[in-house]
């Protein structure tokens, strides 16, 4: 299969398509890490992640038309705008359901998939209701627009490079909140033990809807930045929540380097492979593998010792 | 405590009354269009009893069900597909004698794994084979290595998954996203007519009868009671001396047989069989029919899937728009109201009413609490 291309076009191949593996890594790995706070820490299966996801994404599009119409002159920044209301419109979202929903099943983790299902069905009537069936895009602002040459045969799409930063960034603010701040220490606290975080006088309830809203928040976030790189549909979340639950399991649930280690292996082999075979093959070859690995190794890549 | 007789009173009532549901009711109250739309619900049923066996009694969720239901649904769409694309009915292709979406494909011999597909005993087997050995695969390596619960669920729904992608991907070879279509007959009986209809729909009714005798006898055996232990408190059933490991995948296997049963009959039902009753989707939806009927009640799973689906069928009919709200809701309302389902409603409200006038009529005081086997023991 290598035969018809020479070594420097099969390199630039390699480094595009290495590149857009890297734009699928960055949306796995935004969407991966609101499902591993939630999955991994709490062990919520969250099934309407990808529905949060969207909410997200549907925000920065009506955030886009609003600049589009009332504030024109601050149209190339509204993106930073739009991302703080996502992750504020999800967020808000995530907490609301905890406390209907999810803070009545934690016993029952199972049933938490289910309910979570029932609420993405809704969730995405809803969005087809509201904003009609048909996928929407937003408008990119110019400095997004058009690609880095890198050499005569490679070129960079500024989007993306845009969405990789955004998710180096993210990565790093979450993984400070949960590693260093203080908040992030009584989340861990009552992941590894609920009772005695409770007895030394952490408010676990609370704990747990802030952390539920938090991983909520950040699949909104990661919605915003989806917009960047293709269009919103109704039903847009459900194609990326299997493919992410395998990202989260793989890493090793409660890992966050983890997350980020299974994510970029998952994109990059599938990208890769997506250029030699037809994308449902790759997929599948992707997935399989997954599943082979994880029947290996139960655990996923990066397991943590938690005394259950 | 087990219970010497097959059923028990209550069991009993509720065995009669759906026989006489399904077998002097709805084809008297029906016509064809309507019966063979029951046909095809209660090919779910199968499914959705081997979920109450694999999830309501062993505690193993299986998100992949529709993958099995359409393994039994193809074999058996593979062999009534062969018997339609013989060579006098398929003149016109370039190949004649393959399958028509197999002459679109540019292919110009049958597949090597068709072949044996010819033979109707084969078929047969493979009904049953097929996902039997698929899911002792899974089965084994999975709960060997004590992965269980969540992890069990996340992965037989990327299996699910993956099949579909494979499914739609190879046209050549699967008929892709449309299915096998085009079935015409069985062994020359044409299996389109509306006297074949009824004659299937009785068949069926026959299986749904057996599962659920085979059912209630795994329920009642020495192997029932240690899934409900097994469910319960894992780790004690395992220092007892059990083997954890083997029981759950004789639960998996089984709950994998029925569904290919399900789907076999669903083939000859309604004439295709596609990867939309495969994937991601269908398999949420058929643990949702076990969910609503009572994940322990084999009579509530049949109920279930009967009732869903009716609602499905007559909302999404009307209301277009509500049936997704509907169905969500009633998602969210099982799982947190009543995790028991209908049966649950029933033997908590309705059956005690009963008994009581039984009692106060017949004056004796037998059993009269009845025991909800298999009842969470909190």
């Amino acid at each position: 299969m290598f035969g018809d291309y020479s070594i420097g076009d099969l390199g630039a191949i390699f480094a595009m398509q290495g590149f857009a593996g890297l734009i699928l890594f960055s949306v796995y790995v935004l969407m991966a890490l609101g499902l591993a706070i939630i999955f991994g820490q709490m062990g919520v299966i969250n099934m309407a992640h990808g529905e949060f996801m969207i909410l997200g994404a549907y925000v920065t599009w009506m955030t886009s038309n609003a600049f589009q119409h009332f504030l024109p002159a601050l149209f190339p920044g509204y993106f930073f705008v739009a991302m703080a209301l996502a992750f504020i419109a999800s967020g808000s979202l995530g907490m609301l359901v905890e406390w209907a929903m999810i803070s009545r099943l934690y016993k029952r983790p199972l049933d938490t998939l289910l309910a979570t299902w029932g609420l993405s069905l809704i969730l995405q009537q809803a969005y087809r209701s509201v904003f009609g069936a048909r996928e929407v895009g937003v408008e990119l602002p110019d400095w997004m627009m058009g690609s880095w040459q890198a050499t005569d045969a490679i070129q960079i799409p500024i989007n993306g490079m845009f969405v990789m930063c955004l998710t180096i960034l993210i990565t790093i603010v979450v993984a400070y909140v949960l590693f260093l701040s203080r908040w992030g220490k009584q989340v861990r606290a009552v992941v590894q033990n609920r009772v005695m975080a409770g007895a030394v006088g952490i408010n676990t309830e609370k704990v747990d809807r802030y952390t539920f809203g938090l991983g909520c928040g950040i699949a909104g976030v990661a919605g915003s930045a989806f917009t960047m790189i293709g269009s919103t549909g109704p039903t847009a979340g459900q194609l990326y929540i299997v493919d992410t639950f395998l990202v989260v399991v793989f890493g090793g649930a409660a890992s966050l380097i983890g997350t980020i280690a299974s994510a970029f292996t998952i994109s990059q082999a599938q990208s890769t492979m997506e250029f030699f075979m037809s994308g449902s093959m790759a997929k599948v070859l992707t997935l399989l593998a997954i599943v082979a690995i994880l029947m290996l190794r139960p655990q996923g890549l990066f397991a943590l010792k938690v005394r259950k | 405590m087990i219970n010497s007789r097959f059923f028990n009173r209550s069991e009993l009532i509720g065995f009669v009354s759906l026989l006489l549901l399904l077998v002097v009711i709805l084809p008297l109250a029906l016509d064809i269009f309507r019966l063979n739309l029951v046909a095809k619900y209660l090919t779910y049923s199968f499914v959705a009893i081997g979920l109450v066996l694999c999830w309501g009694y062993g505690g193993i969720l299986s998100l992949g069900q529709g993958v099995f239901f359409g393994l039994g649904g193809y074999c058996m769409a593979m062999f009534l597909k062969l018997e339609a694309s013989s060579v006098a009915n398929t003149k016109i292709q370039s190949t004649p004698g393959i399958p028509d979406f197999m002459d679109w494909n540019q292919l110009t011999a049958l597949p090597f794994f068709w072949k044996p597909f010819q033979s109707f005993p084969f078929a047969l087997a493979a009904i049953i084979l097929v996902p039997a050995i698929f899911a002792f695969i899974i089965g084994a390596a999975m709960f060997k290595r004590r992965v269980g619960g969540v992890y069990f669920a996340i992965i037989t729904q990327a299996i699910a998954a993956i099949m579909t992608i494979l499914i739609v991907g190879q046209q050549g070879y699967t008929g892709g996203i449309n299915g096998i279509t085009d079935l015409r007959t069985l062994h020359g009986w044409d299996i389109r007519t509306d006297h074949a209809k009824y004659i299937l729909y009785f068949v069926e009714v026959f299986f749904l009868f057996a599962a659920i005798m085979v059912a209630q006898f795994i329920r009642l055996t020495k192997l029932g009671r240690i899934l409900v232990a097994m469910r319960e408190q894992e780790d004690r059933v395992r220092f007892s001396g059990y083997s954890v490991a083997n029981f759950k995948i004789f639960a998996f296997c089984a709950a994998a047989v029925f569904a290919a049963v399900g789907g076999a009959l669903f083939t000859l039902e309604v004439g295709f069989m596609s990867p939309s009753f495969v994937g991601i989707v269908p398999s949420i939806e058929m643990v949702i029919y076990t969910a609503v009927g009572g994940r322990l009640s084999i009579f509530g799973a049949v109920y279930g899937s009967l009732l869903v689906n009716f609602a499905k069928t007559s909302l999404s009919e009307t209301f277009p728009q509500l049936w997704l709200f509907g169905l969500g809701a009633l998602f969210i309302a099982v799982v947190l109201a009543f995790p028991n389902g209908l049966a649950g409603i029933w033997g908590d409200y309705v059956q005690p009413r009963i008994d009581r006038l039984l009692a106060s009529r017949t004056k004796k005081s037998g059993n009269g609490g009845l025991v909800a086997d298999g009842a969470p023991a909190e």
